[in-house]
């Protein structure tokens, strides 16, 4: 997907610190944190007119930093994301991941469950470990409030950035009630459902999520000038 | 019920347990406990959530029933989760009243928990480590401040005016155990001096127990006492099932007997034919090595051979 991102400008896919090799510092406990060293990544690299795609947790992270400081934003990609409850406080909004099996996980988050199978025990030991960073600092930030911050659903007004929410139709982790509820919460927000994937729409339909997401720059009054794409 | 398709744990729902039930079998293992007391044993009490393995879901109860009923025993908690707990200014109190109650008879174990009862607590499994030592870290300088409220503005927890009434007997503070399967926390517990124990550790107890030694010597320049290092296993008794009716049955002071065995008890007739007598269970003991191990060696009274 990111190849074919690249096709239509320079794109920058950071890693989160915690996941992968990287460290997760110490005092950074929350999305809330993690959001703020986004905001000085986008400082330190001089970046303007991004145009920000969140995936999942990446959505929320792109809400978290959209609401703080959008002056180098342009635009906003909410993928299948969390991020802020809908539901009232005896409603899951979001199936309890850490309470499923791998098999139980890919048949509700993927369209073709075989997307989301690993051979866990035979990768490289590099790529295995990174997974097991990868869980472990996901439930580091996100286990409790449940893969969402209380706070953001009454800060999202501040958001007036030109925003897709994309949704992979499949996705039975996160219901498209939860997902236009969300678009709701952002003036202007568009809704657009993505058939055949899931809740990680990027793998399941890489080349159409890209051409979205490109047709999305395109769009509106102000369309991010090609001068800026590298 | 519908077939459950899940576990045990977690997940089996509590309409299935019968609270009268649950209630007869709280006061079952009550007695004897009292009557484990009574026969010179020691007491270890433990939690589990969410489980029909073990109703105990609170240790505190339990030691608040042995604080009062039991007169002799150590009472050792094996152990309070304090990883889990949102608040060890809760927990010290709990102790220290429980150390106080007992006339200063208990052992103290905390413990980080196991993986299928963080649902309990919705404790995040990420960090319990640092939680758990924080906590104990707490909850030892609330046993021992004496001189003023104290403050805590910690990572986890937040408390402004710390001064607990009552504070505990024992001095500084009761006893700590810890479990581990870990070999650097084994060598961390011999510096402390924590009685450190190992559940059904097998073959990996003794490098636990040397690191253990290795940093009890390092700290403490000498080697570290027998009573440092414990063994925690299960086991099964061969009681059957008529006698485990009739041990149900059992109540404190009295002895339900078979007409036909020849202890020398104060007998009272019990309902069912055969029945664990509390002179059995004495008999057992004295045969035993000592009465702290609970073995259940056979009973040569003929009529409660097991």
């Amino acid at each position: 997907m990111l190849t074919e991102l690249a096709k239509g400008g320079r794109v920058i896919a950071p890693s989160h610190p915690g996941f992968g090799t990287s460290q997760l510092p110490k005092g950074m406990t929350t999305v809330d944190d993690v959001s703020y060293f986004y905001l000085d990544l986008l400082e330190t690299l001089d970046l303007r007119d991004v145009l920000v795609v969140g995936v999942g947790l990446g959505g929320w992270l792109a809400a978290e930093i959209a609401v703080k400081d959008s002056s180098r934003l342009s635009r906003l990609v909410m993928a299948n994301a969390v991020g802020v409850k809908i539901g009232d406080r005896e409603t899951r909004d979001i199936v309890d991941i850490w309470a499923l099996m791998p098999d139980e996980f890919n048949a509700l988050a993927y369209f073709d469950p075989k997307a989301g199978e690993h051979d866990y025990k035979n990768l490289p030991e590099a790529e295995s470990l990174a997974a097991a960073r990868n869980r472990e600092a996901y439930a580091r930030i996100a286990w409790s409030p449940y893969m969402h911050n209380p706070k953001l659903k009454n800060r999202l007004h501040r958001i007036k950035l030109p925003t897709l929410f994309l949704w992979g139709t499949a996705d039975r982790i996160l219901s498209e009630t939860y997902g236009r509820g969300y678009c709701g919460l952002i003036a202007g927000a568009k809704f657009e459902p993505i058939e055949k994937a899931g809740h990680f729409p990027h793998i399941e339909q890489p080349a159409e999520f890209a051409r979205r997401v490109l047709a999305f720059a395109d769009t509106g009054a102000t369309p991010i000038a090609r001068a800026k794409r590298a | 019920m519908e077939h459950h398709a899940g576990s045990l744990r977690v997940n089996l729902p509590n309409k299935v347990v019968d609270p009268k039930t649950a209630g007869d079998l709280f006061h079952r293992y009550y007695d004897e406990w009292k009557m484990a007391d009574e026969l010179g044993y020691n007491i270890m009490v433990n939690e589990h959530h969410q489980t029909a393995t073990c109703m105990s879901s609170t240790v505190i109860v339990g030691l608040s029933v042995l604080a009062r009923e039991t007169k002799n025993a150590r009472i050792l908690v094996l152990g309070y989760p304090i990883g889990h707990r949102p608040d060890p200014l809760r927990c010290a109190e709990e102790l220290a009243t429980i150390d106080v109650v007992s006339r200063g008879r208990l052992d103290m174990g905390f413990i980080k928990g196991v993986p299928y009862e963080f649902p309990a607590s919705n404790q995040n499994p990420v960090g319990v480590m640092d939680r758990f030592w924080e906590a104990h870290d707490f909850i030892l300088k609330a046993m021992t401040s004496h001189d003023a409220p104290f403050n805590w503005e910690g990572e986890y927890f937040h408390y402004r005016q710390v001064n607990i009434w009552p504070r505990p007997v024992q001095q500084p503070h009761p006893p700590v155990w810890t479990t581990t399967g870990n070999k650097a926390q084994a060598r961390l517990l011999g510096e402390k001096g924590y009685v450190m124990a190992t559940l059904g550790s097998g073959y990996g107890t003794r490098p636990l127990y040397d690191a253990y030694r290795a940093g009890y010597l390092a700290k403490w320049k000498k080697p570290a006492p027998a009573d440092r290092v414990a063994y925690l296993v299960w086991s099964r008794s061969r009681i059957t099932r008529p006698r485990r009716a009739a041990v149900a049955s059992w109540s404190p002071g009295t002895c339900a007997h078979r007409r036909s065995c020849t202890c020398r008890s104060a007998i009272r007739r019990a309902s069912s034919p055969s029945t664990t007598t509390r002179a059995c269970f004495a008999a057992r003991a004295r045969r035993a090595a000592s009465p702290r191990t609970a073995a259940l060696s056979t009973c040569t009274t003929a009529a409660c051979r097991t």
